[in-house]
């Protein structure tokens, strides 16, 4: 369920934001969001963007994936 | 290309994958109840890459598949109205009610239209002022709070034409009774979206009162991968936990202001599902103070009751118990060009999915 | 004749002077070809040595003008692109037009220009034609039926006969998957605003003029319109002896179509192309083909996708990115934007 992917932020006027998906741009609604910063990366759902995404725990997770070792 | 491409990185996953063959020890059924989740794992292929011992199942996780006919057939009704439209995400279309779907109805003249934002359908109130629009709210806390924005916005600029039909529905309730069900699952695989909005409390009974292992996923090949090795572990060692692995977007508290928008518009209710029958507190209608946007409040809609089709096994396969290919309507009677049940309607149901990417005609 | 303004009216179509007026100062003005000219109620056309290909198509796109072409190109280039996948090379096509009453007159010379621009770029006559007007509402704007006849480039009859498909061929595409399917659906605004698509809409007889020769080593041709790549692949290998083997690391998808088919849950290789062509090529002569293929700009991103198998015969299997394996089976229906 929720169909939704990564999008940068590229403008922000009243509740809409100007959004870039790999280079495509749209307008989606940042009625569910507070704080919005042009350049910040939102999951967009809808029509609209739900959350922010924290590219810091992005590397974070990727990093514990990278270090993750099980032995035999 | 994108930013978060290290996500489908093949030398990562070869990674992950090998962890997970090392750690795997007993039989595991883990459980997504997730659509998305359903669409990933097997467009992906994750199955072939894990051990054979671990059973990746889907549970009542996609909204289309465990709405009720009925809300079908009251969409139809209320599209056959003079002056109404109806607004509906495309997901709905061909979901059959007790007599056709609303891509039927559309053949037949009615004022069906597809969009993709509930902003769409209030925009539409706005520019065709003599219209009734009616939007088919539906979808879980990832979908609700913009329904709920909507709704407000209507009420802040006094649009008189605009109602909700609303078949939104909320997750945890569903996995509860699944578990309260004795349905053997050993971990659950939790929607990343859903838990965006709401946090991760609403996993705590599960894990605390059913010693079900909790883990909340993204969606890129990567996440699925280090969620089912998260759960392998906690499997392995004993000790079911909530975690999440989607910390890039989820936080515990979940998106306040959504959270907090769904509250000012929508109550819940006891609601229906497909498999599971009524389950309390577990779908949202507009509150008294947004009456004049439900479209169950302000029309007269007839009720009728229906059962599923005879010989379908839906239920069982949303509960996780059976699979598609158990059901001897998939594949013969049942395919995506004329689905039966549910599962087969929906392009992210467990029976079409399984139809496209694992079915072997 | 200005036609500022002018819209069809009903008369156009009635056989009367108006619809003579029309016929001579848009469709034997632009498309003004000796064949077309003669204006009989048939087309006469010389006879030659091989067998001839024949095939027709009707054409309706919601909306009629989209980035990179319109209703009347895409009738002209994929007429051509079902002729050329036969092994013919196209020599004539007709076109018959249903016209919605109220169709902008300019509009329509602006399509019938276009579609003579393509016909003149593949070397193709618009040999005859038919126009007819229905009232406000009978139809969407504009229909175009088009049908085409091609004379097979040597004295062979069909692909399999010439030269049978078998288990390590390649499997080539000539170019990006999905570009036209998703500039229609930015071009009906779904979602609102989406720019910098463009359709790959073409009459790919250039691209093929020098390889229909059996030298080249094709062995099979589809042109994956709609339904795109995966039904295409799918029709290829229903209820034979072999199977085909698609690497999705291979198959070229513009980062922008990959972000609107993200978005709205589409699959790149269901979506539609207008363009491209799927190849199968002799195992010995593929990679010489791709060579060949990507001198021309319309083959430019031409690779190789995959490879016919004899595991898993009448089936096509995908080998993931993250190296996991999943069937790709038939479209069951339009795919439809989805929030789920």
């Amino acid at each position: 369920m929720c169909l939704s992917i990564p999008a940068e932020v590229i403008t922000l006027k009243d509740d809409t934001a100007l959004v870039s998906v790999n280079g495509l741009e749209v307008n989606v609604s940042t009625l569910l969001l507070d704080n919005l910063k042009t350049g910040d990366y939102v999951l967009i759902h809808s029509g609209f963007a739900i959350e922010i995404i924290d590219s810091e725990e992005a590397e974070k997770t990727l990093s514990v994936i990278r270090h993750m070792r099980i032995s035999k | 290309m994108g930013r978060f491409d290290a996500y489908h990185s093949k030398v990562l996953c070869d990674h992950l994958c090998e962890q997970i063959h090392r750690l795997a020890k007993r039989p595991l059924r883990l459980m997504e109840v997730c659509g998305g989740h359903t669409m990933a794992i097997r467009k992906h292929g994750i199955p072939s890459l894990l051990p054979d011992i671990i059973s990746l199942l889907s549970g009542p996780g996609c909204p289309v598949c465990v709405t009720s006919p009925s809300f079908i057939d009251q969409a139809i009704y209320l599209a056959g109205q003079s002056n109404m439209i109806i607004c509906t995400y495309g997901d709905l279309l061909r979901v059959k009610g007790s007599n056709g779907s609303l891509e039927m109805a559309r053949t037949e003249g009615k004022n069906v239209r597809v969009i993709f934002s509930a902003l769409e359908a209030l925009e539409m109130a706005r520019r065709e002022p003599e219209k009734m629009i009616i939007f088919l709210g539906i979808g879980f806390e990832t979908t609700a709070p913009a329904t709920a924005a909507v709704i407000i916005q209507a009420k802040k600029h006094a649009i008189r034409n605009f109602f909700v039909l609303s078949a939104h529905k909320l997750m945890a309730p569903a996995m509860e009774a699944i578990v309260s069900n004795d349905i053997p699952i050993n971990g659950y695989i939790c929607p990343g979206h859903v838990s965006a909005i709401t946090g991760t409390s609403i996993y705590k009974k599960i894990v605390e009162d059913f010693r079900i292992g909790c883990v909340v996923s993204g969606f890129e090949p990567l996440d699925l991968l280090q969620t089912i090795f998260m759960l392998v572990r906690q499997a392995e060692t004993d000790r079911p936990a909530l975690d999440i692995q989607y910390s890039r977007v989820v936080k515990p508290w979940g998106n306040q202001k959504a959270i907090a928008l769904m509250e000012e518009a929508f109550e819940t209710v006891d609601d229906w599902w497909r498999g599971l029958g009524i389950l309390n507190a577990s779908g949202l209608k507009p509150k008294a103070s947004y009456h004049e946007f439900d479209a169950a409040e302000v029309f007269q809609i007839p009720a009728n009751n229906i059962s599923d089709p005879e010989g379908c096994i839906c239920g069982e396969i949303l509960k996780g118990l059976q699979l598609p290919v158990d059901c001897r309507l998939f594949g013969k009677s049942c395919t995506p060009e004329n689905p039966e049940g549910a599962c087969m309607v929906s392009s992210e149901g467990s029976c079409q999915t399984y139809y496209h990417y694992e079915h072997r005609r | 004749m200005n036609t500022d303004g002018k819209r069809i009216m009903l008369g156009h179509g009635s056989g009367g002077g108006l619809m003579h007026q029309l016929i001579r100062d848009v469709f034997f003005k632009i498309f003004d070809n000796p064949l077309l000219n003669s204006a009989g109620d048939a087309a006469v056309l010389p006879r030659r040595a091989n067998m001839m290909a024949f095939t027709t198509d009707s054409f309706v796109v919601d909306p009629v003008f989209f980035p990179g072409g319109d209703i009347g190109k895409l009738a002209v280039c994929g007429t051509i692109n079902d002729l050329v996948a036969a092994g013919a090379n196209p020599f004539c096509l007709s076109a018959g037009f249903i016209i919605e009453e109220g169709f902008l007159v300019k509009d329509l010379e602006t399509i019938v220009r276009s579609m003579a621009t393509e016909a003149k770029n593949a070397g193709v006559f618009v040999a005859a034609g038919d126009t007819k007007v229905v009232e406000r509402g009978k139809c969407d704007q504009l229909f175009i039926n088009t049908s085409g006849i091609g004379y097979l480039a040597d004295e062979r009859t069909t692909w399999q006969q010439a030269n049978p498909i078998c288990p390590g061929d390649h499997i080539i595409i000539t170019g990006s998957v999905g570009d036209h399917g998703m500039a229609v659906m930015a071009a009906r605004n779904q979602p609102d605003n989406t720019t910098g698509f463009q359709s790959d809409c073409a009459p790919l007889s250039i691209l093929f003029n020098e390889l229909q020769d059996k030298s080249a080593g094709i062995k099979y041709m589809n042109d994956p319109t709609r339904g795109g790549l995966a039904s295409s692949l799918c029709e290829l290998t229903a209820k034979k002896e072999f199977g085909a083997a698609i690497n999705e690391e291979a198959i070229p998808v513009k980062p922008n179509v990959k972000g609107l088919c993200d978005m709205l849950g589409f699959d790149p290789l269901y979506v539609a192309n207008e363009g491209k062509m799927l190849i199968i090529a002799a195992y010995d002569k593929g990679h010489q083909l791709v060579g060949q293929l990507k001198q021309h700009p319309l083959g430019r991103e031409a690779c190789r996708i995959g490879t016919i198998t004899r595991e898993n015969p009448g089936m096509v299997l995908m080998r993931t990115k993250i190296g996991g394996t999943r069937i790709v089976n038939m479209l069951s229906g339009e795919q439809l934007p989805r929030i789920c």
